[in-house]
């Protein structure tokens, strides 16, 4: 029981797929400039990637594994295809946002390499925690990059404006406080990553690189 | 001249890897050292090139809604565009596939150099992420969709080339511990990105139409406003008169 939670634990920290992995990038960086964003995009890769390996972890005695690359992506694809079509059906407007991002779960190597490392050797409910467990690490650095950058960028969270007024000068404004506007370009997310590796490397000396 | 403005515009304004972020992966992967960059980048160019006017082709002719009228009148109504992701990317594990048994055949030391990297190709973002942006920007020929192909291959090739002549570099420099390695690579590639937006200026020649245009409308206006106001004091006058009879 305590292997079974560890599944879940390790990713989000000690072997967090993207800051020590360094896998699924790609798609983190891009639509972080707001907060809705990253979390449609977390939710949107937690379904793909809980369901996928459940399908893999139980095909895995049945796929020739000199296909298999091909196999899995096209399970991927097939439940990327159904998190698009939700998206367009409930939430136009985002998956406008997220454009050719929902696609990219497709390539999203986080995915990849957990069915490849993970699901292809072990039993569906412990593949199911493994999925979950690195979907939430993923989501977890998606999460924090989004609200910083829109916290500090359009002084919003979820578009909600919480440092006061702009226009008005409330707020924090009202003491001569601006934007930062260029927490919403796009080199910013790669900054606020970098970031959070050396608060995470100092914390933890072991992961520090030599 | 527009393929050579989507041809700059691919390499360096909308950069793969600094505008897009795609292919990330890879590029953070694979550029601890030169060489390996090279073949990488080489490799993602050539599949590029390829995959990028097949998916032309493809959503063109297979999976636009109405794509289907050339088999007959009655499939002019059918709409495939949800199927673009399975077709797009069985095209690109397809062509990653053949790029690996033709360069295995016919250089194996180019082959063993790249190793496990030629079928990551398949799962490299840039590639995936070419085919959508072509679809989604809907590019109009196969001829710029070539283009396209190539263009964010070679802008895709020059950035990892620069992050792995960086990272070789960087070794000698005293960067704190916590810092180094993964870290200070994302940090730099935030600085070059920065770097990259300036490129975005380089096109705005295109559009001297289009302001001369505005700047006549805007002489126009003015114009008018001038000679409102100039008849404006006539038509005081008529006012005066007409309030005096």
């Amino acid at each position: 029981m305590a292997k079974d939670s560890r599944l879940i634990l390790d990713p989000l920290t000690d072997n967090n797929p993207i800051t020590i992995q360094v896998l699924g990038i790609c798609s983190a960086l891009a639509i972080t400039a707001e907060l809705e964003a990253s979390i449609v995009m977390s939710i949107s890769v937690l379904f793909v990637m809980g369901v996928g390996n459940v399908v893999i972890s139980l095909m895995r005695n049945i796929i020739p594994s000199k296909i298999r690359i091909i196999a899995q992506l096209i399970v991927v694809a097939t439940l990327v295809i159904i998190v698009d079509l939700v998206l367009k059906a409930f939430a136009y407007e985002l998956s406008k946002t997220l454009s050719v991002f929902v696609g990219l779960i497709i390539t999203n190597c986080i995915i990849m390499g957990r069915f490849e490392a993970f699901a292809l050797g072990n039993g569906p409910y412990r593949s199911f925690l493994d999925g979950i467990g690195n979907a939430l690490g993923y989501g977890i650095i998606l999460i924090i990059v989004g609200f910083f950058r829109e916290l500090l960028g359009s002084g919003t969270l979820l578009g909600i404006p919480v440092l006061g007024d702009p226009i008005e000068k409330t707020g924090l404004y009202a003491l001569g406080y601006e934007n930062n506007g260029f927490m919403l370009l796009s080199p910013m997310a790669l900054i606020v990553v970098g970031i959070i590796i050396w608060v995470q490397r100092t914390r933890n000396k072991a992961l520090i690189e030599d | 001249m527009e393929h050579v403005e989507l041809f700059f515009k691919s390499i360096f304004i909308d950069n793969m890897v600094f505008a897009t972020f795609l292919g990330m992966c890879s590029y953070l992967a694979v550029s601890k050292k030169v060489s390996t960059a090279v073949g990488l980048g080489a490799a993602v160019i050539f599949v590029l090139a390829i995959t990028v006017p097949l998916n032309w082709l493809l959503d063109q002719y297979i999976l636009q809604p109405g794509a289907l009228s050339w088999l007959g009148a009655e499939y002019a109504s059918y709409d495939l565009s949800f199927l673009s992701f399975i077709m797009f990317i069985a095209t690109i594990a397809t062509m990653v596939q053949l790029v690996e048994i033709i360069v295995e055949k016919f250089s194996p030391s180019l082959y063993n150099s790249l190793g496990i990297f030629l079928p990551l190709i398949a799962v490299n973002c840039a590639i995936l992420g070419g085919s959508l942006f072509m679809q989604s920007r809907e590019i109009a020929t196969l001829g710029l969709a070539l283009n396209y192909g190539v263009g964010s291959g070679i802008g895709w090739f020059l950035a990892i080339l620069a992050i792995a002549a960086i990272r070789e570099k960087i070794r000698y420099s005293n960067v704190p511990a916590p810092l180094r390695g993964l870290g200070i690579t994302f940090i730099i590639t935030g600085l070059m990105a920065i770097g990259f937006m300036s490129f975005g200026g380089m096109l705005t020649g295109g559009d001297d139409e289009g302001k001369t245009e505005d700047k006549s409308a805007a002489i126009e206006r003015i114009q008018e406003d001038v000679e409102q106001q100039e008849t404006k004091p006539e038509s005081d006058l008529e006012l005066a008169e007409n309030i005096n009879k």
